[in-house]
């Protein structure tokens, strides 16, 4: 076994770890060290073929290859060094990494700790699905990689289970291919994924979106033949009358995405219910001090642009690594919000934050109370549960100190 | 001859529904939208769709079998498949390089292809 010390280690060498370590070189970590599984670095980015990233970091659209290019070249010049091929298996409060790969096993003892791990999507047994075990069931981002990097084609009549712009990019990437795309089913009154994908991958091309409808039946002996799909009511209720079979070889699931966290609970990181992250602070410092989080292992993000944003924050308190957390206030999500992130914070200042709503809905206005006294109000032109909203507040030494937990809350929802 | 087209708006989230009427490349607003700048995006989407065209080439004797490419302007929306199917003939040699032109004017959009990924021999 090796063993060495390093000022920062990040867990993940996607979009997330490759900002963080980048923004921790550049704050002063002088011995910066990424841990990835993957032979690559850029994590999902070089399945991503489409563009569309990039736009508010750098001001022009990028293909997800060319932003994981950028990246890395800069990491690269800064001496940033890279372990891949490498699987972390665990690390201890004391930030004693156990990491393994072909030649040895490493224990790596790190100052500070950046998580980057990502996420991972839900599968048809998140939502059990009846029916039948055949093949041809994939869940979207599998399939992306699979006609994106590896040139094997996933099927010719395919159903796409759940609006994710993953789902509604695969739509369109494979007609490209030649497959015929039967429809996108979303359980939901409205789609999940953005509207613009809606528009250039679906409308564009003439891919039907069934809103409150959903897979009922997987049928197929060998390989997938056919799904039944059913409409629902206010209730998500099926409505059995409305049921009916469409013949197709490929189901894709595109379901959501589950940030990938099993490192962080094995040490006893507090991992928020609803984001399904690190319960983090301004810092990003996760419960366990010196441990930070970022990217869509915190939250899910809708752009890489935010998570970079974010990530590079991340990287940067990690280098500094001189968090006193002492008056800890929480931070609640109330009527119309999903999650708020940080969740807890300690010290006065400029403090950024993000959130989800819960449903969508126009001309809203976001407010933020501790106990009678609103500190926060903004009104909104629309909120959408696809769109992560952010918004900077100034909070002072009397509300740190005052140790109430302030409430994010949307009236007119 | 007058064309009504209904345009789902993408300039922001809440997808208005921009009626338009198109009479010989003329461009008329007949209403749904809540903001100006929805009327930018309906006009250009009426008189000259173009979409951003991103897909692969296959790739001989790289790390990776295929190499992804993007168009270097945005494509006429009713050439897309024709692009589509100059760009499934190609087979390329490793190494490429990124940014690297795969083909010069495609399907003489006067539009070139660009490899947005390096692949190693």
């Amino acid at each position: 076994m090796t063993n060495f010390n390093t000022d920062v280690a990040v867990i993940g060498g996607g979009p997330a770890g490759l900002a963080a370590a980048i923004s921790a070189y550049e704050n002063g970590a002088k011995n910066v060290i990424v841990l990835d599984r993957n032979k690559w670095l850029g994590g999902i980015l070089p399945q991503c073929i489409h563009d569309g990233f990039g736009v508010e970091e750098t001001g022009s659209s990028m293909t997800g290859p060319e932003y994981a290019e950028m990246y890395i070249n800069t990491a690269k010049k800064l001496r940033i060094k890279f372990m891949n091929e490498t699987m972390v298996l665990q690390f201890n409060k004391n930030r004693k990494i156990i990491a393994a790969n072909k030649k040895d096993l490493h224990q790596i003892n790190a100052k500070s700790i950046v998580l980057a791990m990502g996420c991972r999507e839900k599968t048809r047994w998140n939502i059990m699905i009846p029916g039948d075990r055949p093949s041809g069931i994939y869940t979207a981002g599998v399939a992306q990689s699979f006609i994106n990097l590896y040139n094997i084609m996933v099927g010719k009549k395919v159903v796409i289970l759940g609006s994710g712009d993953v789902g509604l990019i695969m739509a369109r990437r494979l007609k490209f291919e030649g497959a015929k795309v039967l429809g996108v089913v979303e359980i939901l009154p409205y789609a999940s994924g953005l509207q613009r994908n809606i528009v250039q991958c679906l409308d564009d091309y003439g891919i039907p979106l069934y809103l409150n409808h959903t897979v009922t039946y997987i049928k197929g002996r060998e390989r997938l033949e056919s799904v039944t799909i059913a409409q629902v009511d206010e209730k998500i209720d099926i409505i059995p009358e409305t049921e009916r079979e469409i013949k197709c070889d490929t189901l894709l699931l595109s379901l959501g995405l589950i940030p990938e966290n099993e490192l962080s609970r094995n040490v006893g990181i507090e991992i928020d219910n609803v984001t399904g992250g690190p319960i983090v602070n301004q810092y990003f410092e996760t419960s366990l001090s010196s441990v930070f989080a970022c990217g869509n292992c915190l939250q899910v993000y809708d752009t890489v642009d935010a998570l970079a944003i974010d990530a590079k924050k991340a990287g940067e308190n990690a280098a500094k690594n001189t968090i006193k957390q002492n008056k800890k206030i929480n931070i609640k999500a109330g009527k119309g919000i999903n999650y708020v992130i940080p969740q807890r914070i300690s010290k006065s200042g400029k403090i950024r934050f993000t959130l989800r709503v819960k449903k969508p809905c126009v001309s809203p206005t976001l407010r933020v109370i501790s106990g009678d006294y609103e500190l926060f109000k903004k009104k909104l032109r629309w909120a959408n549960p696809a769109n992560m909203v952010g918004f900077d507040i100034d909070i002072s030494d009397e509300t740190i100190k005052a140790k109430g937990d302030l409430v994010v809350l949307l009236d007119g929802y | 001859m007058a064309i009504e087209k209904e345009i789902t708006c993408i300039v922001c989230p809440i997808g208005c529904k921009i009626l338009v009427r198109v009479v010989e490349n003329q461009f008329e607003l007949l209403g749904g939208n809540k903001c100006k700048s929805g009327i930018d995006y309906a006009k250009s989407e009426a008189l000259d769709p173009r979409r951003m065209l991103t897909s692969s080439v296959l790739v001989n004797n790289g790390e990776w079998p295929l190499v992804s490419i993007k168009s270097s302007k945005p494509v006429q929306k009713y050439k897309i498949y024709s692009v589509l199917k100059e760009i499934k003939k190609i087979k390329v040699n490793a190494p490429v390089r990124s940014g690297q032109i795969i083909i010069k004017n495609i399907a003489g959009t006067k539009i070139d292809i660009l490899a947005t990924k390096s692949i190693k021999k």
